[in-house]
């Protein structure tokens, strides 16, 4: 991770604002937005103008009312402290990006010409055109409409190396925020001021204009049921205590009923939210929605692009193949002299492999008074010519082309060949059936002659990325099926598909390829992710059910993502996914968990409740809690601090494996099912023993 | 507890499994419309009834037009039974010349048939005539069956079908539910029951002279076809005032054990349709497995709280079991099981008084009610009952997997959520809140015959009876009252009604959704961890809510009995 990590989850310069935020959030307009703690302050704020007047008339049981209420309200600010810190961790993330774009002037254009006005970043307009020259920071997000230039990205994906932006192709994208190094570009404003990528993100971890994600409005329908079912529960007692002859304080119904609704779910469903952005973030990808988060849980199917995600981004020598008659090491020579001046990273591997195998050491081409000779797209090879020979690598089929027709004089090639058709046609057979099977393999065949005379191939392989393999045995664990899209033939595809153990592929895909796939992965119900950067992967991207742009592509495709990775690293899907699930499982663990503690607080409250009412009852009281107050007032205190005693969990979120699903499920329900149900029975006889021992009831 | 009584049990659970799959796959033949065995009697008399009502059988219904038939063919049944029961004094088959039936009891009995409760505030043999024996109830007893099974067969629907619109035709499904699955099996058990000793007869009651020279009227009448339905129907009328513990509706130990079995036959099998028409048959057993351990569970606290007595006398120094209200043709073990069924399957049938259980084997059939008849339940309410409990389980701990919950290929989102806990709300709002009403107004405080918490009790099981639809009495409540009469008619509309339109809902959501393919990252629904959890979730859930109000009663019962305590009237 690029970006420091706040270590600590309770540092001193998070807290602080987070208890002034726990307060202010008690505003009933804010608290709405949380149905269960709602209910929670309502019954807290009516009880306390309750207790109020029970002092002003000298009501009985004083102390223990007023202890019961205190820990209402501390179980509402609890609630509003979780949130508040889970926004502010967000924030202090969101903050470090904004920093960067401290009030940055712009020279806004006024025409075509360089005439321009200077004004504050905030006052451009989408549509805008901004010059930009070295050593100015961009002022919002934008696209480059003329010019190249060496931006510096560090602020935003914490790479200090920086990047070419320019017009026209697919790196055309800059972000507000970011620093041109060298040379001037002029960027047509794409984002208003206050909704570029960062204002978005910063939204997205805030409270107040945070959306609801189609499962946490699930899941607070489920909570706000749950509700209501307790308050049948509690409202229909005081008819049964009146039918058995006796009452029940009103304190200690209100004291059952807030135990009993989910109110540890309740507090911490907000917190859990924000810290799965806030894992994003930390990961340098922004979503654009909390939906897209969970989508990336539920994904079925990932599409991944071959090149830079599965494979390291250049081909590869790996192997000399001379022709009958030719040793490897001569093969390996001619090879390793053709590529001396090569830059491209397939020659230089190329040199590598002759050293590494055959111990040729790279020689000076000054020194060997060699030529080099470049490649061109006409005759699509390279080489060198030396002391006299010629010798040149390339592509099969052009070198084939280039050893019938005999070699131009003006090449310079001073040995006089002897032509003889019938050897070379038998040479020739025999390289095509080399190269065919470096095809077959997921091998680029390269063919190398020396004056006219094919020696042999060398392969060039893409390589796959190591430890890609176990990724991908992973995300068959978690049920995810991998698709490879590649722009390689099918026989190729399917030999580096088989290799790095993807489920399938896609061979010369097209970006209309791209879209079916994604279109008929979706008719079968599955949730699709992929990655994309180019203009042309914007309608896959806006199809896909998660589609995370690369921070470097272009406008269109960061516009039709709905996440934008900063450091434009494809292979971060897969981190995505485990993200997503890890959110989706800690909302279902907290829930769980807080659902199975009702067992333990009905064990607690009925038998003290009751006990006035039906002595013989004492019998339920399976704690052996010291007394009937005590026994409520230890539920309502673990009830409260269990909210804290979790925040951490909320925030971290439940560690995910990719296991199975029943594996998973058993691992987690043993632990918060079955935890939910003891835990409470534990800690409420401590905090009874606690009480008695400071003697509070 | 013996032995002998455990392996009845036994006995009684592998006759339910071994018949839920060749049943099952004979009804899901039948719900989906292919040829069956009495095709060829029955196609021709079908297509008879649809042309007569005009209903074209292919044009199935929306999810809301199917909520809207069922309403509207219930409200017509209520209305025209509710005529039948006010003007039976002029009709004919009224050998006994039974009077006009009271407004209030009359809208608790139509209501208590429409909803497939049963509850009865009347003594049959001293209160309906034959016609409106055979006509009113027995007709009910068959449509509000067979509308159970429609709507689990809908619901079921909505889980197989992908991106439908509707959820098949509520005509089609109550019309072959009653002529192809009810009618048959009905008639071959009437024949059954006959040879058993249960009077068929539309003759008027028999006058005998006892050998003291007493003249005793023995009412009979048409008794055996009305228990075979009332039994595999669940819907648990008695013809008789004493119902299932009246020797003339259930007169031996064979006879005893194949209403038990009938009672669960359907409920059970239903079970193994849902696999079967989602296309995987463990699915079905999964949720017959959770069913079963429940039912397994409250068989053996009944058994064993009958067979360890009376506390109280135990607290005396008298050892032995409590036989108190039991047939001795039955015994305990033949009681205990009964209550068990009666109550887990929205039967309501009862052989021997529940009231006069001991404090804990009363609390059982308490609890098997609340949970929502889902134990099996009422024929098809059992199933969609489960299902709406599956659908919290699976919302509850499916995230636990780290995905959108799954059901079947179903996301389960905010609308099934909101549905499925609007189901749930409305039991405990029904059996709880007119218990508390009828705990604190005098009306409700005159029901009950024992004082303390055994009053308690007889209150609280007659409103949970009542929501669950169920239709047992506890005993003991004196129910025919204007106030009890229109409390437990609304509990048992809302009871029923309130459950199914929103199931029918999540049906009608679920068939518009596509199916997501199962993979490894899906949540499994077939295993022992499944069924682990919906048990562990309906108790929590649908369960705990009742924990102050069975800790008022039986709870307090039992343990003050224990310690020797009784609670005299008035105390």
């Amino acid at each position: 991770m690029a970006r420091p990590n706040s270590a600590s989850l309770f540092s001193a310069a998070l807290v602080g604002p987070a208890l002034v935020g726990a307060v202010t959030k008690l505003d009933p307009r804010t608290m709405i937005r949380n149905p269960v703690m709602f209910v929670v302050e309502v019954v807290a704020a009516l009880t306390t103008i309750l207790f109020l007047r029970d002092v002003a008339t000298g009501g009985a049981n004083l102390a223990f009312s007023g202890q019961i209420i205190l820990w209402l309200w501390f179980t509402v600010l609890f609630a509003n402290f979780a949130e508040a810190i889970a926004e502010g961790r967000g924030k202090a993330q969101a903050d470090s990006l904004r920093r960067t774009r401290t009030e940055t002037m712009a020279k806004r254009l006024r025409g075509s010409g360089r005439d321009y006005d200077t004004v504050p970043g905030n006052d451009l307009k989408v549509g805008d055109v901004v010059l930009v020259e070295a050593g100015d920071i961009i002022p919002s997000d934008g696209e480059v409409i003329l010019g190249v230039a060496s931006v510096n990205e560090a602020a935003i994906t914490g790479e200090s190396a920086p990047v070419i932006r320019e017009s026209g192709g697919d790196r055309s994208a800059v972000t507000g925020g970011t620093q041109v190094l060298s040379d001037e570009i002029r960027v047509r404003i794409t984002a208003a001021a206050g909704s570029t990528f960062v204002d978005r993100m910063i939204a997205l971890v805030e409270g107040a204009s945070r959306q609801k994600t189609p499962n946490e409005i699930a899941l607070n329908i489920l909570l706000a049921g749950l509700t209501i079912v307790f308050v049948f529960a509690v409202a229909s007692i005081p008819s049964f205590a009146a039918y058995a002859g006796g009452s029940i304080p009103l304190i200690v119904l209100v004291a059952l009923f807030v135990t009993l609704i989910p109110t540890t779910i309740g507090a911490l469903l907000s917190a859990i939210g924000i810290a799965g952005m806030d894992r994003l973030v930390r990961f340098n990808v922004l979503a654009m929605s909390g939906r897209a988060v969970e989508a990336a849980g539920d994904v079925d199917t990932l599409l991944l692009d071959k090149t830079g995600t599965i494979t390291l981004g250049n081909r590869q020598a790996t192997e000399f193949r001379p022709v009958h008659g030719v040793s490897e090491q001569d093969l390996a020579d001619a090879a390793q002299l053709a590529s001396l001046a090569d830059e491209t990273p397939e020659g230089r591997s190329i040199v590598v492999l002759a050293k590494d195998k055959y111990g040729l050491r790279a020689r000076d081409m000054a020194s060997l008074n060699a030529t080099f000779v470049p490649f061109t797209a006409q005759t699509r090879m390279s080489g060198v010519d030396i002391d006299g020979s010629s010798i040149r690598k390339g592509a099969v089929e052009s070198i084939i082309t280039s050893v019938r027709q005999p070699p131009m004089a003006s090449r310079g090639s001073s040995a006089a060949l002897a032509y003889s058709p019938g050897v070379a046609d038998e040479t020739i057979r025999e390289i095509q059936a080399i190269a065919e099977d470096v095809a077959k393999a997921g091998g680029t065949p390269l063919a190398v002659t020396r004056d006219g005379r094919l020696l042999g191939v060398v392969t060039l392989k893409d390589i796959v990325k190591g430890g890609i393999r176990e990724r991908f045995a992973e995300l068959r664990q978690m049920g995810i099926r991998t698709v490879m899209i590649t722009g390689d033939n099918p026989m190729t595809a399917a030999a580096i598909a088989a290799e790095a153990g993807v489920d399938d592929f896609l061979a010369q895909a097209t970006p209309e390829d791209k879209l079916a796939l994604i279109r008929k992965e979706q008719a079968q119900g599955k949730l699709v992710a992929m990655c994309g950067d180019g203009t042309n992967d914007a309608p896959a991207l806006a199809q896909a059910d998660v589609g995370v742009a690369m921070n470097t592509g272009t406008v269109a495709a960061r516009e039709a993502g709905n996440m934008v990775d900063l450091d434009s690293d494809p292979t971060k899907l897969i981190e995505i996914v485990g993200i997503g699930k890890q959110l989706l499982m800690t909302r279902g663990a907290l829930t769980t968990f807080s659902i199975a503690n009702d067992v333990a607080k009905y064990f607690a409250i009925i038998p003290a409740m009751f006990l006035v009412l039906y002595p013989q009852l004492q019998a339920l009281n399976v704690m052996r809690l010291t007394s009937p107050e005590s026994a409520i007032l230890s539920a309502i205190i673990f009830n409260a601090l269990i909210i804290v005693v979790l925040i951490p969990l909320a925030l971290k979120g439940v560690s995910y494996r990719a296991v199975g699903a029943g594996a998973l499920l058993r691992r987690n329900l043993a632990v918060y099912g079955l935890g939910g149900i003891l835990v409470p029975f534990l800690g409420i006889k401590a905090i009874d023993l606690g009480i008695t021992a400071l003697h509070l009831v | 507890m013996t032995i002998n009584g455990w392996i009845q049990i036994a006995l009684f659970c592998a006759i339910v499994l071994a018949l839920a799959r060749p049943l099952g796959g004979y009804m899901t033949r039948v719900f989906t419309g292919e040829r069956t065995l009495l095709s060829p009697v029955l196609g021709p008399v079908e297509r008879g009834l649809y042309r007569v009502a005009g209903i074209d059988a292919a044009q199935e219904q929306h999810w809301l037009s199917y909520a809207l038939a069922m309403l509207a063919f219930h409200g017509l049944g209520f209305l025209a039974l509710y005529a039948l029961l006010r003007v039976q004094a002029v009709l004919p088959f009224n050998p006994d010349g039974q009077s006009a039936v009271a407004p209030d009891l009359a809208f608790n009995t139509a209501t208590s048939f429409v909803t497939n409760t049963n509850w009865q505030s009347y003594g049959g043999e001293t209160t309906l005539s034959y016609l409106t024996q055979m006509l009113g109830l027995t007709h009910q007893n068959f449509l509000s069956a067979a509308t159970g099974i429609a709507l689990a067969v809908a619901l079921v629907r909505g889980f197989s079908r992908a991106s439908a619109k509707t959820v098949g035709s509520f005509w089609v499904d109550l019309t072959r539910t009653t002529l192809y699955v009810l009618l048959p099996l009905c008639m071959a058990l009437t024949l059954f029951y006959v040879w058993q000793g249960i009077p068929q007869t539309l003759g008027g009651a028999v006058e005998a002279t006892t050998l003291e020279g007493a003249r005793q009227t023995i009412a009979v009448g048409p008794v055996a076809s009305q228990v075979a339905i009332k039994m595999l129907g669940t819907n648990g009328g008695g013809f008789f005032n004493a119902n299932a513990a009246h020797p003339f509706e259930n007169p031996t130990a064979l006879s005893n054990f194949v209403q038990m079995v009938t009672i669960f036959a359907l409920g059970a099998a239903m079970t193994n349709v849902f696999g079967r028409m989602v296309g995987d048959e463990r699915q079905g057993w999964a949720i017959l497995a959770a069913m079963s351990v429940l039912f397994l569970a409250g068989t053996a606290v009944v058994y064993w709280a009958e067979s360890a007595g009376s506390p109280v006398l135990n607290s005396l120094g008298l050892a032995g079991g409590n036989m108190e209200g039991k047939e001795v043709r039955f015994g305990i073990l033949g009681s205990a099981l009964f209550a068990a069924i009666t109550t887990a399957a929205s039967c309501g049938a009862v052989n021997a008084m529940h009231d006069s259980f001991t404090a804990l084997g009363g609390m059982i059939p308490m609890i098997n009610m609340q949970l929502g008849e889902i134990i099996v339940g009422g024929v098809g309410a059992g199933l969609y009952g489960i299902l709406v409990f599956v659908i919290v389980t699976i919302f509850v701990a499916g995230l636990m997997v780290g995905r959108t919950p799954e059901y079947l290929g179903k996301k389960i989102e905010g609308r099934e959520v909101k549905m499925a806990m609007l189901a749930i709300l409305c039991l405990p709002l029904m059996m709880l809140g007119f218990t508390a009403l009828a705990t604190v107004v005098a009306a409700g405080l005159a029901g009950p015959a024992n004082a303390g918490p055994h009053g308690f009790s007889e209150i609280l099981y007659a409103f949970t009876s009542a929501a669950a639809n169920n239709g047992s009495a506890f005993g003991g409540l004196t129910a025919n009252t204007a106030f009890y009469n229109t409390t437990l008619g609304l509990g048992m509309l809302f009871g029923r009604f309130f459950v199914i339109v929103p199931a029918l809902a999540i049906a009608g959501s679920l068939a518009a959704k596509k199916t997501v393919p199962a993979s490894v990252g899906t949540f499994p629904t077939h295993g022992g961890l499944f069924v682990g959890l919906l048990v562990g979730v309906i108790l929590i859930v649908g369960g705990l809510t009742f924990f102050p109000a069975l800790a008022l009663g039986p709870i307090v019962e039992h343990l003050a009995g224990g310690l020797g305590q009784t609670f005299a009237v008035g105390g």
